[in-house]
């Protein structure tokens, strides 16, 4: 019953974006075509589309068990190809980066092949970002675990795309079975000769690495994940110089994320224009999403690209704990995207695009989803303590500004804050978002925008409950009631309108 | 470690073309031109966009940018607008770009800038009323275009507290006013060579330290007081004794060790308050070393400041004309005769006083100008008829071109401490690879130890080799070779000067080009230079006499036992230090910051020090006191003026008044010198190891001998004595 309502629902939406899309690729039109083309349905995803067939490890994640499944089959074939073949290939299938940024990842991939490359002495590295540390994100996790050699094959491919002479494969410290695993899998992979000198028989060399972090959101950041590979302390470099001229140890140097490494091989093997098959234009491909919170059933899933939001939870999470009515807001992408409220849930579809629309991001395919019990407040006051905890404190804005949001939000959450604060909150977290060396500012700064964008009236009557319990507030929390009446109070403390001027004249 | 591996690797690999470093020196390029504020600007390609728009006048405020160090990038202060950029962009970390348009002055780029504002001070406290940074501190100065003009931090949680570190008896710290700019982290790591400073903690507990509780040791610690932007690190020795701005100030040029540094000498009344650096690119860059910036309070103890007389075992205040009376009476009763008269000059005398009391023993009919080195009074081994035999020839600047360097029996690191820095600039950034034959020292750069004697030289320099550094330096492009001064004071100085003068001679096409000056002595006192130019240096007959009236001009150093029971004795410097001990008289004399003097630096740069304080009592301007003691002896010198003076100086040696340049020697002149030391005759090198001739960086001079701070830093660096934990537990807790 909620699921047909579900489609229907999204059906205008959809039908409208593929106009747009279709108006534009057909300029004229004789009389004779008179309908539409067929509104096309995305999500849905069948099984021999998977690309991670073994993504609840149910089966072996060794060698065997990876072959088994298809991988490392023809690969010298793949490298034979060379560089262009591998870097047109990745362009055609229009794959974007994974990792949240969603950059193209061909053109990321090509950078490193700048014309005269050849002449530069430098080594040049893969660096594959496997420190998955985002709060609701768990997909890399369930490939490195059940789908290893897609990683290591994943390495490959990509590495003999921008001509690279070994993969970095830096993994968060916290996953130790997965470290295990993928270990395994560069073991295995050496013993068979499928990486390291004569890869494959290919007649390229190519060596793999893991490299186990110590449990640092930022080290997530590329450039500050080059920095702890070098042994320093995880903090963002400057850009520019951009990794795929200055590094790691100085070389070019490509960051991409578990997932957009992994996918590569499959890719090469089916074909740039299989993979474009899935999603809408300039969002193709499948993508693996992890769904957590108050679902009947969280689960990590492969589907494909523009999937409704609403068909992803009703068909593979079972639907909202209490039903869709239930529903209070999701974050579609990991804390660091903006929620959105229900409204917005039942419109947008999973890809980069229509969720930038909605003023959210794709992120990491991190859905979060917060039912009616939820206190979203709170929520968003805890991802500012984990901001808060993780910034690096390397410049000004992020250092600084993240402690203030947290203080100001964990005031919000009782209560204790003047209306007029809750403007004063957004103002911060503009001099944070777009001032900072890395994109954590930004991080920090957008779910306390989108919390105040959708769930203001929210927070206010929280403020207003507080005030009709504990009278008026002053700016920075304290109460009116605590401030000494015998001198004046400072007109910046938001309190002078309400002072008393009887009281002080009394003895 | 790594790091240094990584940036080896890289100097080796990619070569100058490092991209990272917008700061250092590298050839220039093609010049690029871009428009700032509507202005068009014209720079080398590479610059920083903050040095543009400096160019082009507009003023980009900033607090962890500085020029002389690496970027990082993290005080976002200097936000500029760039067209075509969505956001604003920190105009220290991106090179300027040909045709871009830049806005400094925009509503979002004040915007921005007041934000971050905003965040520096929300943290820092509001106490600049007891501050020392207060009137130039940055934070204040740009808080007041960009601060707005009341807070809007109320937050119950209070300010950020952090608990103060203590570095050792120079660096105070504040470290609640710290706003993570990391300038000194940058510093001590690619300047000063102490990697063990640096932040922990993150996000807002980040904090600036050595790590685990330990003092900051290093001779160019003082450097990091200037580079605070805020009131952070500030100077213990000068902690609340005045305000910048009641300071006269004057430029002067360093005596404490041969580089000349140039100083800016901060004086109130009739006291040095403190000594700062002054920019001078070509010696010190930014940078003065810790005994230069802080011996300064020994100007204030164990000074002469009248004259004394020698009554029996006590020394008895004077008059000037009984002083010089006695003197007289003293010469003439001692019966000296010709070169029975001996001068010594010392480490601190300046070209006047030197070229007066030359003149004054000249006519007396004497030749026995010494000096109170080690073997001062005998004639030097490397002849110092040609300059470049005792002269840093490759200049200090250009050094840095230098891609490898072998250092015969000298520490650059205490004997010159500033040119150490540079030393450590080509190491981390050119890969420079360096050699020592001598004592091993603490060094901050990683270097070979090819031997301790001068049989290692003969050794090293006739064979060679074929693996390390042998091979390094058989291939370089160019050499240096640094003797230090104290070869020269070893029975075994010929010997060496000989090896050398063969191997550079031999390797003439790498050592000696017109561009390139590969042979270079390294001076460590700041009056050797100008004595070696004027000649101030006995002929070997005077050097076999046994004298009978000595004059001891600064002479601390002197040798007890190359001065006879019953000679006479006049001891004429600045304080009561080791020489004054001798003399039968002593004269007060002035220090360096109390007159206007001539300096010959290393280089052979001759630089003006000027009078910053009056001396103090009745001592005088040096060259005044052996002019006035001239007239009583009976030997009037012909100058009455220092204008005189200088022109006497300028007969003897035109250098000496041309200040601020080097007159660089040909590559012809250098290998006639050359030529000279290497047929002269020697006893073969021995093998005796070379010593280092400072033990204790912090007290080689009557001036930091007499001060309380290098004391306090001999104890704590040299002696490794330094009571952790010296921070002010009640002051701090008078904060919370």
């Amino acid at each position: 019953m909620i699921r047909s309502r579900a489609i229907t629902r999204s059906l205008p939406s959809l039908s409208s974006a593929s106009k747009a899309s279709s108006s534009s690729r057909i300029a004229v039109r004789s009389l004779a075509t008179v309908s539409d083309p067929p509104v096309r349905h995305y999500g849905g995803l069948k099984d021999q589309d998977r690309i991670f067939t073994n993504l609840y490890c149910k089966h072996d994640h060794g060698l065997k068990g990876a072959q088994s499944r298809g991988d490392w089959h023809k690969t010298k074939e793949i490298i034979l190809k060379g560089d262009s073949w591998i870097i047109q290939t990745i362009k055609d299938s229009g794959l974007r980066g994974r990792g949240g940024a969603g950059f193209p990842s061909g053109l990321k991939w090509s950078f490193m092949n700048k014309p005269g490359w050849e002449k530069d002495p430098r080594p040049r590295y893969l660096v594959v970002n496997a420190d998955e540390g985002e709060p609701g994100t768990c997909k890399d996790r369930e490939i490195m675990r059940g789908d290893p050699h897609k990683l290591v094959e994943g390495c490959l491919v990509a590495g003999r795309g921008m001509n690279a002479n070994a993969a970095y494969i830096y993994i968060r410290g916290e996953f130790y079975q997965e470290a295990s695993h993928v270990q395994q899998a560069i073991d295995e992979a050496y013993k068979a000769g499928l990486i390291g000198k004569n890869a494959c028989g290919s007649g390229y060399d190519f060596d793999v690495y893991l490299h186990r972090g110590a449990g640092a959101y930022i080290c997530g950041e590329e450039t500050a994940l080059i920095e702890s590979i070098e042994g320093k302390q995880g903090k963002p470099r400057l850009k520019p110089p951009f990794p795929a001229d200055v590094g790691l140890f100085g070389c070019p140097t490509t960051v991409a994320n578990v997932e957009t490494v992994a996918v590569a091989p499959t890719i090469a093997r089916r074909g740039g224009a299989w993979f474009n098959s899935f999603g809408r234009d300039r969002n193709s491909g499948t993508k693996v999403y992890c769904i957590s919170g108050h679902v009947n059933n969280p689960c990590v899933v492969e589907e494909e690209m523009s999937i409704p939001l609403q068909e992803l939870l009703e068909k593979h999470c079972g639907g909202i704990r209490g039903g869709w009515n239930n529903l209070k807001g999701i974050i579609p992408g990991g804390c660091s995207v903006p929620v959105i409220p229900r409204e917005d849930c039942e419109k947008v579809l999973m890809d980069y695009d229509s969720l930038k629309d909605a003023q959210t991001s794709l992120g990491t395919g991190a859905v979060i989803v917060m039912d009616q019990t939820t206190d979203m407040i709170s929520a968003i006051a805890r991802f500012s303590k984990f901001y808060k905890h993780e910034s690096c404190g390397q410049c000004t804005p992020c250092r600084e500004g993240t402690t203030w949001m947290m203080n100001m939000m964990d005031r919000m959450v009782e209560g204790r804050a003047q209306e007029r604060e809750i403007d004063m909150l957004l103002e911060l977290t503009k001099q944070v978002e777009g001032h900072t060396i890395c994109a954590l500012g930004d991080a920090a700064a957008w779910p306390i925008q989108g919390l105040m964008r959708h769930f203001r009236p929210e927070v206010e009557a929280r403020l207003a409950a507080f005030h009709a319990k504990n009278g008026q507030t002053l700016f920075g929390g304290r109460l009116l009631s605590e401030a000494d009446m015998r001198y004046a109070l400072p007109d910046n403390l938001g309190g002078d309108a309400h002072r008393n001027i009887a009281q002080i004249s009394a003895p | 470690m790594l790091r240094r591996i990584a940036q080896k690797n890289l100097a080796r690999v990619a070569g100058p073309s490092r991209a990272r470093l917008l700061s250092t020196t590298a050839p220039r390029q093609a010049d690029i031109t871009l428009t700032i504020d509507g202005k068009e600007v014209s720079v080398p390609q590479g610059t920083a966009l903050i040095q543009a728009c400096e160019k082009a006048g507009a003023a980009v405020p900033r607090f962890c940018y500085h020029d002389r160090l690496a970027i990082a990038g993290n005080c976002r202060m200097c936000l500029v607008e760039v067209e075509r950029s969505p956001k604003p962009v920190a105009s220290c970390a991106m090179p300027a770009m040909p045709g871009s348009k830049v806005f400094t002055n925009t509503p979002l780029v004040h915007k921005a800038r007041e934000g971050v504002m905003e965040f520096l001070l929300a943290n820092h406290p509001l106490d600049c009323p007891i501050c020392d940074q207060g009137g130039e501190c940055d934070l204040q100065d740009q808080s007041m275009r960009y601060g707005s003009d009341r807070t809007r931090f109320h937050e119950i949680t209070g300010k950020r507290a952090v608990e103060n570190k203590d570095l050792g008896p120079i660096v105070k710290t504040s470290m609640n006013r710290c706003i993570q700019c990391t300038r000194c982290v940058r510093f001590a790591n690619d300047v000063a060579g102490v990697e063990d400073l640096g932040t922990t903690g993150r996000g807002n507990d980040l904090q600036i330290g050595m790590y685990i509780e330990k003092t900051m040791d290093s001779e160019m610690s003082g450097n990091i007081i200037d580079l605070c932007p805020v009131g952070a690190l500030t100077s213990k020795p000068y902690a609340f004794q005045a305000r910048p701005w009641e300071l006269k100030k004057t430029e002067s040029v360093d005596v404490l060790d041969a580089l000349g540094s140039n100083i800016r000498v901060d004086s109130r009344g009739v006291q040095v308050m403190r000594v700062q650096p002054k920019i001078n690119d070509e010696i010190n860059e930014e940078w003065i070393s810790d005994k230069t910036r802080y011996a300064y309070d020994g100007l204030k103890y164990q000074r002469l400041t009248t004259p004394l007389v020698r009554e029996g075992n006590r020394f008895v205040p004077a008059s000037w004309e009984t002083a010089m009376e006695t003197i007289r009476h003293g010469y003439l009763n001692s019966g000296a005769r010709g070169d029975q008269v001996k001068a010594v000059a010392g480490a601190l005398a300046d070209t006047e006083a030197l070229v007066a009391l030359k003149d004054l023993v000249n006519r007396l009919g004497s030749e026995n100008t010494t000096l109170d080195s080690k073997l001062g009074d005998v004639p030097p081994a490397q002849s110092v008829d040609i300059r470049s035999n005792y002269l840093f020839n490759t200049s200090i600047e250009n050094v840095e071109d230098a891609d490898a360097i072998l250092l015969i029996g000298t520490n650059p690191r205490h004997e010159a401490a500033i040119l150490n820095s540079r030393f450590r600039k080509q190491y981390l950034h050119r890969g420079t690879e360096f050699a020592v034959i001598g004592e091993k020292f603490d060094s901050t750069f990683e270097y070979e130890h090819l031997g301790t004697s001068p049989k290692d030289v003969e050794a090293f320099l006739s064979k060679g080799g074929n693996k390390g550094f042998g091979k390094i330096w058989k291939e370089a492009k160019k050499p240096l070779l640094i003797v230090g001064s104290a070869v020269t004071e070893t029975k075994d100085g010929a010997a060496v000067l000989k090896a050398v003068g063969k191997h550079v001679l031999d390797n003439g096409n790498k050592f000696l080009t017109p561009e390139w000056n590969g042979f270079s002595v390294l001076q460590r006192a700041a009056s050797r230079a100008a004595a070696y130019d004027i000649g101030f240096t006995p002929s070997s007959s005077a050097s076999s006499t046994q004298p009978k009236f000595v004059y001891l001009l600064n002479a601390d150093d002197v040798d007890p036992s190359s001065i006879p029971e019953d000679a006479f004795v006049v001891y004429q410097g600045h304080h009561g230090d080791h020489g004054a001990q001798f003399a039968d008289v002593c004269l007060p004399a002035a220090a360096y910051t109390e007159k206007s003097a001539t300096w010959v630096n290393t280089e052979g740069r001759s630089q003006m020090g000027r009078t910053a304080v009056p001396p103090p009592g009745a001592s005088r301007e040096d060259w005044k006191i052996i002019r006035a003691l001239s007239e009583v002896i009976g030997q009037p010198l012909p100058y009455d003026e220092t204008i005189q003076l200088r022109q006497r100086m300028f007969d003897i040696s035109p250098t000496l008044v041309r200040y601020d340049t080097v007159e660089r020697p040909s590559p012809e002149v250098i290998k006639t010198g050359l030529t000279h030391l290497s047929s002269a005759q020697s006893q073969a090198a021995s093998s005796e190891p070379f010593k280092k001739p400072i033990t204790d960086f912090y007290r080689t001079d009557p001036i930091s001998r007499a001060s309380v701070t290098m004391a306090d830093c001999s104890k704590a660096f040299t002696k490794k004595d330094y009571p952790l934990g010296n921070v002010d537990e009640k002051a701090q807790a008078s904060y919370a």
